[in-house]
């Protein structure tokens, strides 16, 4: 791998046009044409880009497996694909290298905290395609239960610590200005300094996205005296991603998530899904349901995956709501609460269109 | 310190006598030992309280595993007990056999002072270690025979070492890039064993694996590099400042992100080589091109009369560079050499940028648990340890044998 002639470097590029262009006959999954799907049965192991070092969303545990909300993704899709949530091969990727890694193929998905943008989804930016968002995440304020602060007018004059030069920052000095709030920010270089600084009591309030504060509450001497106020100065949608140009593993990734949401929504847990497949096969009048766990229909052959992909998914992962109390809900060190990512028939945002 | 200027024979007295000129020669120096002292005495005082009374433990030890082999699978890993094993057994018969064939200017001494002290030493870390991780039975079991094996072995072979016969001893230095080579298949698979993915070596394994892959083929890169830029023949010259002065001119993580990403859209999917041995493959060229330079610099300091002797007494030119230059080249750019082995060592961390789980990307990812959030401290202070101490080994082991190179050295 010595630094090679510009020549040199131009042969495998030829030679990988000349191979790209050939493979595109080569996958078929149940009549759907995709590259990445034939690409993921073939290696019989999907590749999920993830954080690898985020409180609640994916980190290593210590039996060497990895946890969290985007790992339980990662192993949904697999278990959809592949039939098994153990076949999955992780990848950590830092942010500046996460959509490198996905457009050069070497992560079939992220699964990386990654917020939903126009740049990013549009084939004009870095022209990647999103699945539905696992996580409403967004900016919050966290303040000391005895500080009797209840909202951002409560904070007027007073000091609030936040990191320097993130969009934190910004986003904290927008908000207060459209509300005509004074107060004094406390610039530090670094989370750990910032964090430090507030549990010192130099500042009342401290900003961060909501899952990150609940991840530091989590960490300090005693969580419970902090508290996290219910405003939201910024949104930040945690989705998912594939490569733009493979419609069909989109779909799949897609449409995998949304069976997590209808789970829920059904009422179909990890612990009763064979009960409510056998129920299904059982009772022809239950429609619905018999088409949403695969019993009828053809909906895991439209979307070029197996037909049992539903069952297999929650069996693997639970649903939704299960992945997100084990993960990073109030049964979880985080303790966060569902908000936003509640049901649409709950008041959240997390719904998923029909399974028709 | 200065001589001891005490009459010979009282040691201890002596010994008191030169610390009390050192420290409390002028009321000056008094003052200056005395704060000083003190502030290394209140240092170590809080460091000690914190780790014993305020740390908390238990995200080293229930990471253990983590931190020495990442998430290599659990049945496989009897695989890196054997490879322990093996360089346990080979590195007591190597200590051995040195102190069995000294120098034949050196007196030898079987048990010198240092070799009691690093027996005492492993003794201690065979009984503490398993029991400050915290580590089940078998597991301390098998961390003492280890550590028994390697002294036992020692002691075989500084025994009766000198009986063996002279073709056996001669084996040694061929056996270990033999068991370079075997430790690599049992780690990697092959050869009927099952193959485990480079993606889940970790820890302290892939940390040690990086760095040894890398000082062990940077060595004969440097040599071969560094000849070449004193080369007469143009194409070889230039092409060698090349490649010095483009990996010289680029930070190294640049060229660990180069071939990262770069490789990815160079070769069609699956060719090109896994990420952890893109990064290898990067570290050894960043290596091979500073340790071209440090034997360059080796090579300048021979006397060029020695090339010319060599030459006109009828040796051909590999000749004379293999038996004259070269042994006289690398003597001197020893120091430089293991200078840069030792912050190559500390470069693999530079991994974890990479999303590789070394050392500190393990660590990272363990203070990414919510059950251990907020145990930096700990988890920092263990590393440094672990990197001191790998550090220290690298130079101790440069010292002892930059000493038996050392052709003008009094026996010790």
């Amino acid at each position: 791998m010595r630094p090679s002639p510009r020549w040199l470097v131009a042969l495998p590029l030829l030679l990988a046009f000349a191979l790209g262009g050939c493979a595109d006959d080569g996958g078929s999954g149940g009549g759907v044409q995709s590259v990445k799907l034939s690409t993921i049965r073939g290696r019989d192991k999907l590749v999920c880009g993830v954080d690898g070092k985020l409180p609640g969303f994916s980190f290593l545990g210590p039996d060497g497996t990895y946890s969290g909300l985007d790992a339980d993704t990662c192993r949904a899709v697999a278990a959809a694909v592949l039939g098994d949530p153990a076949k999955v091969e992780y990848r950590d990727l830092n942010s500046s290298e996460r959509f490198a890694a996905l457009a050069s193929g070497e992560v079939d998905m992220l699964a990386r905290n990654t917020t939903l943008t126009l740049s990013r989804d549009s084939a004009g930016g870095n022209g990647i395609s999103f699945g539905p968002t696992t996580f409403y995440d967004g900016q919050g304020v966290m303040v000391p239960v005895a500080s009797g602060v209840q909202s951002l007018k409560d904070l007027d004059g007073k000091p609030i610590c936040v990191e320097s030069g993130t969009t934190t920052e910004l986003n904290l000095a927008d908000r207060m200005r459209e509300q005509s709030i004074d107060y004094t920010p406390l610039k530090f270089q670094t989370g750990d300094q910032t964090y430090a600084a507030y549990l010192g009591g130099r500042c009342v309030a401290v900003t961060s996205d909501r899952s990150q504060l609940a991840a530091k509450r989590s960490s300090f001497p005693k969580p419970d005296e902090h508290t996290l106020l219910p405003v939201v100065m910024s949104k930040e949608p945690l989705t998912p991603a594939s490569i733009n140009g493979d419609p069909a593993w989109a779909d799949a990734l897609r449409w995998t998530v949304y069976a997590l949401f209808q789970a829920e929504e059904l009422g179909i847990t990890q612990a009763n899904v064979a009960a409510k497949v056998a129920e299904a096969e059982a009772n022809t009048n239950q429609a619905d349901l018999r088409r949403f766990l695969g019993v009828e229909g053809d909906f895991g052959k439209q979307l070029g995956l197996p037909a049992d992909f539903v069952p297999k998914t929650i069996a693997a992962v639970g649903n939704y709501g299960e992945m997100f109390e084990r993960n990073v809900g109030t049964g979880s060190p985080l303790k966060l609460e569902r908000a936003e990512n509640r049901l649409w028939t709950e008041g959240g945002l997390i719904y998923s269109p029909p399974f028709r | 310190m200065r001589p001891a200027r005490a009459a010979p024979g009282s040691i201890q007295r002596s010994w008191a006598h030169a610390l009390r000129q050192e420290l409390f020669g002028s009321p000056a120096d008094s003052l200056i030992s005395v704060l000083l002292i003190s502030t290394i005495i209140a240092a170590a005082f809080s460091l000690v309280r914190w780790a014993l009374g305020q740390a908390q433990w238990a995200v080293i030890q229930a990471n253990t595993t983590l931190f020495a082999v990442g998430r290599y699978p659990v049945q496989q890993q009897w695989r890196l007990w054997l490879l322990l094993v093996l360089v346990a057994a080979l590195s007591g018969l190597s200590w051995g056999l040195l102190r069995a064939y000294p120098r034949a200017d050196r007196s030898g001494q079987l048990w010198p002072f240092n070799d009691r002290l690093a027996v005492g030493l492993l003794g201690f870390l065979a009984a503490w270690l398993p029991a400050a991780l915290a580590l089940g039975f078998p597991l301390q079991w098998r961390w003492c025979g280890i550590t028994a094996l390697l002294v036992a072995m020692r002691w075989l072979a500084g025994h009766w070492g000198r009986s063996w016969p002279p073709g056996l001893v001669k084996l040694i230095p061929v056996i270990w890039p033999l068991l370079y080579l075997f430790g690599m298949v049992l780690i990697a698979g092959g050869l009927g064993l099952p193959r485990v993915s480079p993606s889940e070596w970790g820890g302290l394994l892939l940390t040690l694996l990086m760095a040894s892959f890398a000082i062990l083929l940077s060595f004969p890169i440097g040599v071969v590099v560094a000849l070449g830029r004193r080369s007469q023949l143009p194409l070889l010259r230039w092409s060698s400042v090349l490649y010095i002065e483009f990996i010289r001119g680029a930070p190294l993580i640049t060229l660990l992100f180069l071939g990262q990403n770069i490789l990815g859209y160079m070769l069609p999917g699956g060719w090109a080589p896994d990420r952890v041995w893109r990064a290898a493959w990067v570290l050894t060229f960043f290596c091979g091109a500073y340790l071209a330079e440090a034997v360059r610099a080796g090579l300048s300091a021979v006397p060029p009369g020695q090339l010319e002797a060599a030459r006109s007494l009828g040796l051909t030119m590999p000749q004379a560079l293999q038996r004259v230059v070269l042994p006289q080249a690398l003597r001197i750019a020893l120091p430089a050499a293991v200078g840069q082995f030792i912050s190559l060592l500390q470069d693999t961390t530079l991994l974890s940028l990479i999303g590789l789980l070394d050392l500190l990307g393990t660590a990272r990812t363990v203070m990414a648990n919510p059950e251990f959030l907020g145990k930096n401290a700990e988890v920092y202070l263990t590393l440094a340890v672990l990197f001191w101490c790998c550090c220290a080994a690298l130079g101790l082991g440069s010292r002892a044998l930059e000493r038996r190179l050392d052709p003008t050295h009094s026996p010790a």
